[in-house]
């Protein structure tokens, strides 16, 4: 029986699971016009969540039996995941109310994926990371359907089911070769047997099933196929959620996984990740050239995304866990921002999310457009924004490290990718405007949110040193 | 004692069958009885070797993934639900509005 459990070293997921709960309790005696208001309980979760998990940052300690570690690593990602879902339930407030779906079992769920998105960055073992995905996967499950009136977000739902399902149960199956052929599920057990007995047959099934399961659960290609009837049919908030959230936690424990439990492998999955990587990028890139949907361009674009920060995991090095990190933060301020302005304009029913309805709104929203051009300029990469340089850190890694092909093909996917986003830029400023261009209120708290993400990429952009130096002080922890 | 590796050779071949059951069928509610298998096999793994190793945290691992496993299902055939109440329809073939 283990004694060491240490409640407190898990004490921000207990708070934001604690928080989901009391939504659920509390929703029966909300009316249903002050729904509004649990979603403000659910950002204060949050934010007290966020408060805790500052008070421990700079501890190291291991709790429940060697399962969950508390480090500078864990800290980083759950603040980003509680960002994330502060920013999801500020845009999220206005949409539900618009789109008749004012249910509170909204902010429950994006609490209870938070807990597991947490989770799986502090996990260090196999069964929590296990159970932490499956948090996620099944709270975002429906949310991808949340909309249940809606055929199109009911398909949504099923096929990421489907494949969600699916990935889980191949990577489960990976996970039972690597236990049965370490004999532990703990990383560092398992690390230990590695170098020991060297990798057998069964282990290397063990790891490329492993790979499939993590591919499909942040979108690598040739596993990414779900990704953008998903993003689509999914309410936009979601959209957002999904894109930014369990893509940025499927990171955050993959690299636990590869470098607390197979350092010994590298060699294998590192060749494996770069062939994926440059596969990721390329169709990401490709494929969203040819798209006429917002949602679905920003999907393919989030795939080739996840193709980026694969080559800072190819790179095995400091430098390049660091850039991941940055990376995953900098992703996640503009493509929340992105979506945000996506949610904004599509008004009700979601209407508007073709990029033809986007035509000659520049000078009629400058807020909205100048904050979304904002957003894609990042996206591209241009100087003085948070992307450029967190792709600056990925690519300078991976020099280093002597991949120099790599690096090629990633900035040639760049400059590919500068064409479709520049696109929606020359729609907005340089197009006739429709005949009646539709008027659209902005709420509040998207505004802020808007904002927050808009700061936030332009600060990482011109004074990156900061959040450089948090990340690279966070991955000590793993290496 | 029979050996692990008949137990491995069992999973192996419900793997199979699942991933196979998930590639053809086109009936929803059957792709996620193929799933089911898959991980039921996962599970027969966990087992045989947690026996094998004299070690207990297999099982506890396949206690887990059984309770994960009904959380799933309870969620997907909820979703299922809602589909065929709008679509009337549980054929994947049929399932596509969504592609560009």
């Amino acid at each position: 029986m283990p004694t060491d459990l240490h409640y407190l070293a898990i004490l921000p997921e207990i708070i934001t699971a604690a928080t989901g709960i009391a939504i659920m309790l509390l929703d029966p005696f909300t009316a249903p016009q002050h729904k509004g208001r649990l979603g403000w309980l659910g950002v204060a979760g949050l934010l007290a969540a966020g408060v805790a998990g500052a008070a421990q940052s700079g501890r190291t300690m291991t709790a429940f039996g060697g399962m969950v570690q508390l480090d500078s690593y864990s800290v980083f990602f759950r603040w980003l995941f509680f960002g994330v879902s502060i920013g999801t339930i500020l845009i999220s407030l206005q949409y539900l109310k618009r789109e008749g779906v004012h249910h509170s079992e909204f902010y429950a769920l994006v609490l209870f994926a938070t807990t597991g998105m947490s989770f799986m960055a502090a996990s260090v073992d196999l069964i929590l990371m296990f159970i932490g995905l499956e948090t996620v996967a099944i709270s975002t499950y429906v949310l991808a359907g949340f909309k249940r009136s809606d055929p199109r977000s009911n398909e949504s739902a099923v096929k990421y089911f489907i494949l969600g399902a699916f990935s889980t149960a191949v990577l489960l199956y990976g996970i039972a070769f690597l236990y049965g052929q370490t004999g532990s599920t703990r990383f560092d057990r398992v690390a230990e047997a590695l170098s020991a007995q060297g990798p057998s047959a069964f282990f290397l099934v063990g790891l490329a099933l492993l790979l499939v399961g993590f591919g499909f659960k942040v979108a690598m290609a040739p596993f990414h196929v779900w990704t953008p009837d998903v993003y689509e049919g999914a309410p936009s908030p979601v959209t957002a959620f999904l894109a930014v959230g369990p893509k940025a936690a499927g990171f955050a424990a993959l690299v636990r996984v590869l470098y607390s439990a197979l350092p010994d492998m590298e060699n294998h999955w590192g060749d494996v990740l770069g062939l994926v990587a440059v596969l990721t990028m390329t169709v990401g890139n490709v494929a969203a050239i040819t798209q006429s949907n917002i949602k679905r361009l920003l999907a393919y674009s989030s795939v080739a995304h996840a193709g980026y920060l694969l080559v800072g995991l190819v790179a095995r090095n400091e430098l390049g866990i660091s850039a991941v990190l940055y990376y995953a933060v900098v992703y996640a301020l503009m493509n929340l921002g992105a979506f945000t302005v996506v949610v904004i304009w599509s008004g009700a029913g979601e209407t508007r999310v073709h990029l033809s309805d986007y035509a000659g709104i520049g000078f009629r929203y400058p807020f909205l457009t100048g904050c979304l051009s904002l957003f894609l300029l990042s996206l591209i990469g241009i100087p003085a924004t948070g992307g450029f340089m967190g792709k600056v850190f990925l690519f300078a890694a991976a020099v280093q490290s002597h991949h120099v092909g790599l690096v090629v093909i990633a900035v040639l996917n760049s400059a590919v990718s500068a064409y479709y986003y520049l696109r929606i830029i020359v729609i907005m400023y340089m197009q006739e405007p429709a005949a009646q261009v539709p008027s659209v209120e902005i709420p509040v708290p998207a505004a802020v949110a808007l904002v927050l993400a808009a700061l936030g990429t332009l600060l990482t952009g011109l004074y990156p040193s900061a959040l450089l130096d948090l990340a690279s002080r966070s991955v000590l922890a793993v290496r | 004692m029979i050996p692990a590796s008949h137990y491995l050779i069992l999973s192996a071949l419900l793997v199979t069958i699942g991933v196979i059951g998930v590639l053809t069928r086109r009936n929803i509610l059957i792709i996620f009885m193929s799933i089911e298998l898959i991980l039921n096999a996962a599970n027969i793994n966990l087992i045989a070797f947690s026996r094998q190793l004299q070690d207990v945290i297999g099982q506890v691992f396949a206690v887990f993934v059984i309770t994960v496993a009904a959380a799933e299902a309870a969620i997907g055939l909820g979703i299922v639900i809602a589909l065929f109440r709008n679509r009337e329809t549980i054929n994947a073939d049929e399932i596509d509005l969504l592609k560009g």
